[in-house]
C-alpha cells in the first residue's frame, strides 16, 4: 500500500507538471513559447508516469524498471564510446551484470552489492579483455568499459537498492518516499542550474566542457536545492538535522559534477546527446547524467545517518 | 504468401519493431523523408543481417505487403527452413549471383516487383562488407532506375548494425542503431552520374550520423565536430 507520504509528492509532481503544461499552452498560444519546450514537457509526463506504476506497485516492480532504465543508458554509453571491433565479448559481459547486481539487491546482499561491481567485475573486466589477445589501446579501452560499470550499473543500482532498505525506519512513509525525494531533488537541480543560468548566467564556469554552465546558474541551483531539500527531507526520509545540511549542499553539488562529468566524455566522442530516444531531451543518459552522481552520495549518507551497521536495521535512537 | 500477411504483420509489430526499439535502440533521423507508398527504391549500405531488420522496422506497417528486400538466392536459399522464412516472412526478392550467358537478366523479378508498385530494398554493396566500411557500390542499382526513371531511390545510411552483429558471428549486442534518411534521388539519363549522385549522398549521410571514432576501423574520422 502507498504511503500517504508518497501519494502527497507524486501530487505535488503532477501539479508542478500541470502548471508547465499551462504556460508552455499559454506561451505557445502567445506565439512565444518555442516547440522544443512543449516536447519537452509532453517527454516529462511520460518519464513521470513510467516511474509512478513502479513506485506504486512496490519493490519487485521497482527493481525491473531500474534495471531495465540501467540496461537502456548502458547501451546508449557503449554506443557512443570508442571502442574496438573485438570487444564485443567485454560490452556483453557488461550488461550481464545489470540483472546480476539486480540478483544482489533483490536478496538485499549489502555488502555484496557494495563489494562486487567495484572490485571483483573491474578486476574480471581487465582479465576478460586479456583472453583475446588484442593489445592496442587495451588501457584506454579498459577504463571506458569500468566508467560504463560504476557510473550506470553500479550507481544506478543504489537507487534501487533504497527500496531494498530497512521496512519502517521512514515512520511508516515507506521507502517509495525516499526514492522519490532523490529523483525529485535531482532533476529539481537541474531544471533550476537551468533556469537560473538562463536567466542570469554571465561567467562561465567550465567553457571547455560545459559552455553553458555559468557561475550564477550552478550557485543560484545549489541555493535553490538546498533549501528544498534542507525543508523537504525530513518530510520525505529518515534523515534529519544537522545531516541535512551536509546533504542540501553535496547532493546539488553532485548533481552538477554528474552533469559535467557526462558533457566531457560527450564533448570527447563528438556528440550532442547519447541519443535520440526522448523527443526534447536526448537519450536517456543525458537525463540520468546527474543522478549517476546523487544516488551513491545520498545513498550513504543516508544510510551513515539513520540505519543500522550493514543497513541491517533502523538507526540506534 | 498472402495468407501469411497477418502473420507478418504480427511478427513485425511482436518481435521487429520492439526488439530493434527495446533491444537494440534506434536514432532515426529524417523519417518525413520515407516513402508514404510503393514504387519505391530503398538503398543502404550492408554490414549485417540486423540490416534488412533495421529497414523493415523503419517502415509503417501498413506498407509491410510492399517491402521486398531483394536478396543473393544462392545464400537465403539455401536451406529449406531459411529459404521459407526468408521468402514467406521477410519476404525477400530471390536474385542469382551467377548469370550465365545468354540467360535472362537477373534483374528481372525487380522490374516486374516495381511495376506492381512494390518498395525494392537493395544493398548496392553486394555482401556484407567487412565491419562499419562502405565498400563500393554496384552498378545493378543504375540498371533498374534506367527502366523506372519516375521511381524515387531513397538512400538511408545505417550505423551500427555492423557492430552488434558483424559477419560470421552468433550473438548480437545491443547498440543503438542509427538510420539517416537521405533526399530521394531520380535517373537523370547518365549511370556514372546516378552513382557518384549515390556515392556523394551516402557519404553526406555518414557525416550527420554520430562520429563514432572507433579504434580499429581505417574509415575514422579526423574532423570531429567542436
Amino acid at each position: 500500500m502507498p504511503s500517504p507520504t508518497l501519494l502527497y509528492a507524486l501530487g505535488f509532481v503532477y501539479g508542478l507538471l500541470i502548471i508547465a503544461s499551462l504556460i508552455s499552452i499559454i506561451l505557445r498560444t502567445r506565439k512565444q513559447g518555442s516547440s522544443e519546450l512543449g516536447q519537452r514537457i509532453r517527454s516529462w509526463w511520460i518519464i513521470i508516469i513510467l516511474m509512478t506504476i513502479p513506485l506504486l506497485l512496490g519493490r519487485l516492480a521497482f527493481l525491473v524498471v531500474m534495471s531495465f532504465i540501467s540496461f537502456v543508458a548502458l547501451k546508449e554509453f557503449v554506443s557512443i564510446i570508442p571502442s574496438r571491433m573485438a570487444d564485443r565479448p567485454v560490452i556483453a559481459f557488461t550488461y550481464l551484470l545489470i540483472p546480476l547486481q539486480a540478483i544482489f539487491i533483490g536478496l538485499e546482499g549489502y555488502g555484496i552489492f557494495l563489494v562486487f561491481v567495484p572490485v571483483f567485475a573491474f578486476l574480471a573486466l581487465a582479465y576478460l579483455m586479456t583472453t583475446y589477445g588484442k593489445i592496442e589501446h587495451f588501457l584506454p579501452s579498459l577504463g571506458t568499459y569500468q566508467l560504463a560499470l560504476i557510473t550506470i550499473v553500479y550507481n544506478l543500482g543504489y537507487v534501487a537498492y533504497i527500496m531494498y532498505l530497512p521496512e519502517g525506519c521512514n515512520e511508516g512513509r515507506g521507502n517509495g518516499a525516499i526514492v522519490l525525494f532523490l529523483l525529485i531533488a535531482t532533476q529539481l537541480n537541474d531544471v533550476a542550474q537551468y533556469v537560473w543560468g538562463k536567466s542570469l548566467g554571465r561567467r562561465k564556469i567550465m567553457p571547455t566542457v560545459s559552455p553553458n554552465k555559468t557561475w550564477e546558474g550552478f550557485i543560484g541551483g545549489l541555493l535553490t536545492s538546498a533549501a528544498f531539500i534542507f525543508v523537504v527531507a525530513p518530510l520525505m526520509t529518515p534523515m534529519r538535522f544537522p545531516d541535512t545540511i551536509l546533504l542540501a549542499f553535496l547532493l546539488p553539488l553532485a548533481g552538477f559534477i554528474g552533469d559535467v562529468t557526462m558533457s566531457a566524455i560527450k564533448r570527447d566522442v563528438g556528440v550532442k546527446d547519447t541519443s535520440t530516444l526522448i523527443p526534447g531531451h536526448g537519450g536517456a543518459l543525458d537525463r540520468l547524467d546527474s543522478l549517476t552522481f546523487t544516488a551513491p552520495l545520498f545513498f550513504h549518507l543516508l544510510v551513515f545517518s539513520s540505519y543500522g551497521p550493514y543497513a541491517q536495521s533502523c538507526a540506534p535512537v | 504468401m498472402r495468407f501469411l500477411q497477418p502473420i507478418r504483420k504480427i511478427i513485425m509489430a511482436v518481435i521487429v519493431k520492439p526488439v530493434t526499439r527495446l533491444w537494440f535502440g534506434l536514432n532515426f533521423l529524417h523519417p518525413e523523408r520515407m516513402p508514404d507508398a510503393g514504387p519505391a527504391i530503398i538503398i543502404a549500405n550492408h554490414n549485417s543481417h540486423l540490416d534488412t531488420l533495421l529497414l523493415l522496422s523503419l517502415f509503417k506497417t501498413k506498407l509491410l505487403h510492399r517491402l521486398r528486400p531483394v536478396a543473393a538466392a544462392d545464400y537465403f536459399l539455401k536451406s529449406g527452413f531459411s529459404a521459407w522464412i526468408s521468402l514467406n516472412l521477410i519476404g525477400i526478392l530471390p536474385i542469382r549471383r551467377d548469370r550465365k550467358r545468354g540467360e535472362k537478366d537477373p534483374l528481372n523479378a525487380c522490374y516486374r516487383a516495381l511495376e506492381r508498385g512494390d518498395i525494392l530494398i537493395i544493398f548496392p554493396e553486394g555482401s556484407r562488407g567487412a565491419p562499419e566500411e562502405m565498400s563500393s557500390f554496384k552498378t545493378g542499382i543504375a540498371r533498374i532506375a534506367r527502366q523506372f526513371p519516375k521511381v524515387p531511390i531513397i538512400p538511408i545510411y545505417i550505423q551500427n548494425a555492423g557492430r552488434a552483429l558483424p559477419k560470421g558471428k552468433k550473438v548480437p549486442v545491443p547498440l543503438v542503431f542509427s538510420a539517416i534518411v537521405g533526399q530521394a534521388l531520380y535517373y537523370g539519363g547518365d549511370r556514372a552520374a546516378l552513382m557518384q549522385q549515390i556515392k556523394l549522398s551516402m557519404e553526406t549521410l555518414r557525416e550527420e550520423a554520430p562520429p563514432l571514432h572507433w579504434q580499429d576501423t581505417p574509415n575514422q574520422r579526423s574532423d570531429i565536430k567542436r
